[in-house]
């Protein structure tokens, strides 16, 4: 009995542990970063585009449009192929294949993002360079080497919401003389909707806080990017770079674009959980 | 003790060391003065760390006995902070320091000087510019290598980040009151800089003298090929102080190994590395 009691406190203290760093590092980041942010001003902050950081110009607008830029085109690249591995592997592929395909998938995740960082640069970005012209480190390259990375989560939460749709939909499908593509395109994808969603928001956030392979093979300028073929900088990619020499106000103002970050990762995490429940409920 | 077990030894101290400071910088609270394992520690600009690394090699190896020098990277604001605070016995920087920093009783010792050098791929036709003109390539007013002789093809900046050495000592000395084109594509370190200048044809970057060697082509500014002669004899302009820096009285043992840096030998080691040899040592 006492043995019972101990074990529940040590699993709720090792509970407690992981939320509590959650809740120290949204403290820290907050005392760190705010005072800059609220002396530069927040609106200011978030609008300007002058990042001058050792002359007192902290305007990360250049960096949200990069890091909007590199997801979206990593989304471009990732959900279509990303959804049609989960389509494929449910729906078409010979079950040893799919036994194939799914460690293939998860092993894409256990990549280290370095790794995906040096296949970008010294294949991606000269392909590109040579190709297409302009620097190679751009844009388009950040968005690509993402998109692979964003991979396994959309796959893994597409599939799982691919097999959730109850399989009375496909046969009232069949029966109604629809073809295999007919019931998955019209009835089963629409009815997995809110999990591909999910998956795609989750992609999202993977594509939003990814760092260090960004770093390699975006050019980190800080210009606003006017094309897939232009250099850019994310907000990730930007504290990444710049954490190692920053002091002083400098320090503060990477935190601040550490706020900025972890609100839209918040927003982004609840909105895929939202659309998850929607699949349950389903 | 073999060089081997030394190093492995200081590598161990180091990463204990590197871990106070990140945590002191972290928690932005200065830690107890201290350094590892009855060490001397020695932080701060990456572009002085492979040079100070070595002469800390050499310094083991002559004395034995003497305190291990442990060195650690973190960036000249960085190595500032830390001699500061007492996180690093000596701080290195790459830039002159600032006023602030100088308010805070902090002394200074130059070891080398180092130039910086504009650095363009193997390729580039283009031979020689003016300090103008690399002025304006970097502004962002002069943008394709037709306007300078070369190819009709679109410039490639490469600058390092805000807060590096090379880069505050590369605006204060060339660009001025000019501002960096934002167009430049940010790396975060030397080599970074120079893989991507012997990778791109149309590329144009910045860096330290010593590390240049065979993958860029260094361009000489204003009629001047830059080199240590040319450096020492006051002809090359973009030349900067690699500084060692303390607050206060040093500990006896860090006071040797810096006096170390400054004997003929170790300012012969630093010639023979590409560095400019400090003047009377």
């Amino acid at each position: 009995m006492l043995k019972e009691r101990l074990i529940q406190y040590l699993l709720l203290a090792l509970a407690l542990t992981a939320v509590l760093s959650l809740a120290v590092i949204t403290v820290f980041i907050l005392r760190e970063g705010l005072p800059v942010l609220i002396e530069f001003g927040p609106i200011r902050f978030l609008t300007r585009s002058e990042w001058a950081p050792t002359q007192g110009q902290f305007g990360i607008l250049a960096m949200v449009v990069g890091s909007l830029w590199v997801t979206l085109g990593a989304l471009l690249v990732g959900v279509p192929l990303g959804v049609a591995v989960a389509v494929f592997v449910t729906d078409y592929s010979p079950p040893l294949l799919a036994q194939v395909l799914r460690p293939a998938v998860q092993l894409l995740a256990g990549v280290p993002s370095v790794i995906y960082g040096f296949i970008g640069l010294k294949i991606l970005v000269p392909l590109i360079r040579d190709s297409m012209g302009g620097a190679g480190l751009s844009v388009l390259a950040g968005a690509l080497v993402l998109g692979i990375m964003v991979l396994p989560s959309v796959i893994a939460v597409s599939e799982d919401s691919i097999r959730a749709v109850p399989q009375l939909y496909r046969d009232g499908a069949l029966a109604l003389g629809a073809t295999h593509w007919q019931s998955l395109w019209r009835v089963v994808l629409p009815a997995a909707k809110s999990g591909i969603v999910a998956s795609i928001v989750l992609g999202m956030g993977r594509a939003v806080g990814e760092t260090m392979a960004v770093i390699m093979v975006v050019g980190n300028s800080l210009q606003l990017p006017s094309s897939p073929l232009e250099a850019a900088t994310t907000l990730t990619s930007n504290i990444g770079l710049e954490m190692a020499y920053a002091s002083g106000a400098h320090r503060q103002a990477l935190f601040a674009t550490g706020i900025v970050l972890f609100a839209f990762i918040m927003l982004l995490n609840l909105v895929a959980s939202a659309f998850r429940r929607r699949t349950i409920r389903a | 003790m073999p060089p081997v077990e030394v190093a492995v030894k200081a590598d161990r101290a180091g990463r204990r060391a590197v871990l106070m400071l990140l945590m002191g910088l972290a928690t932005g609270c200065g830690p107890v003065a201290s350094s590892a394992g009855g060490g001397i520690s020695v932080a701060g600009s990456t572009s002085v760390q492979p040079f100070a690394e070595l002469l800390a090699e050499e310094y083991a190896r002559e004395h034995p006995t003497a305190p291990v020098v442990n060195i650690q990277g973190g960036g000249s604001t960085a190595g500032i902070e830390a001699a500061l605070t007492g996180a690093a016995d000596v701080g290195m920087s790459s830039r002159e320091l600032k006023d602030s920093e100088l308010a805070q009783g902090l002394v200074s010792q130059p070891i080398a000087y180092d130039a910086i050098v504009v650095v363009v791929h193997p390729d580039n036709p283009v031979a020689a510019l003016t300090s103008e003109e690399v002025r304006r390539i970097f502004a962002g007013e002069v943008d394709n290598w037709s306007q300078l002789g070369g190819g009709d093809d679109r410039i490639t900046l490469v600058v390092r980040e805000e807060g590096s050495g090379t880069r505050g000592a590369f605006d204060e000395l060339m660009m001025g009151d000019t501002r960096v084109s934002a167009r430049a594509l940010r790396q975060d370190s030397n080599g970074a800089v120079r893989v991507i200048v012997n990778s791109d044809r149309n590329a144009i970057g910045y860096m330290s003298l010593g590390i240049v060697g065979d993958f860029v082509k260094p361009v000489p500014l204003d009629g001047v090929t830059p080199t240590v002669e040319a450096s020492m004899a006051g002809d090359y302009f973009l030349v900067r102080p690699f500084l060692f820096t303390w607050l206060g009285e040093l500990s006896a043992p860090a006071q040797r190994f810096v006096d170390y840096c400054l004997t003929a030998e170790a300012q012969a080691i630093l010639g023979l590395e590409g560095l400019i040899p400090v003047e009377g040592a």
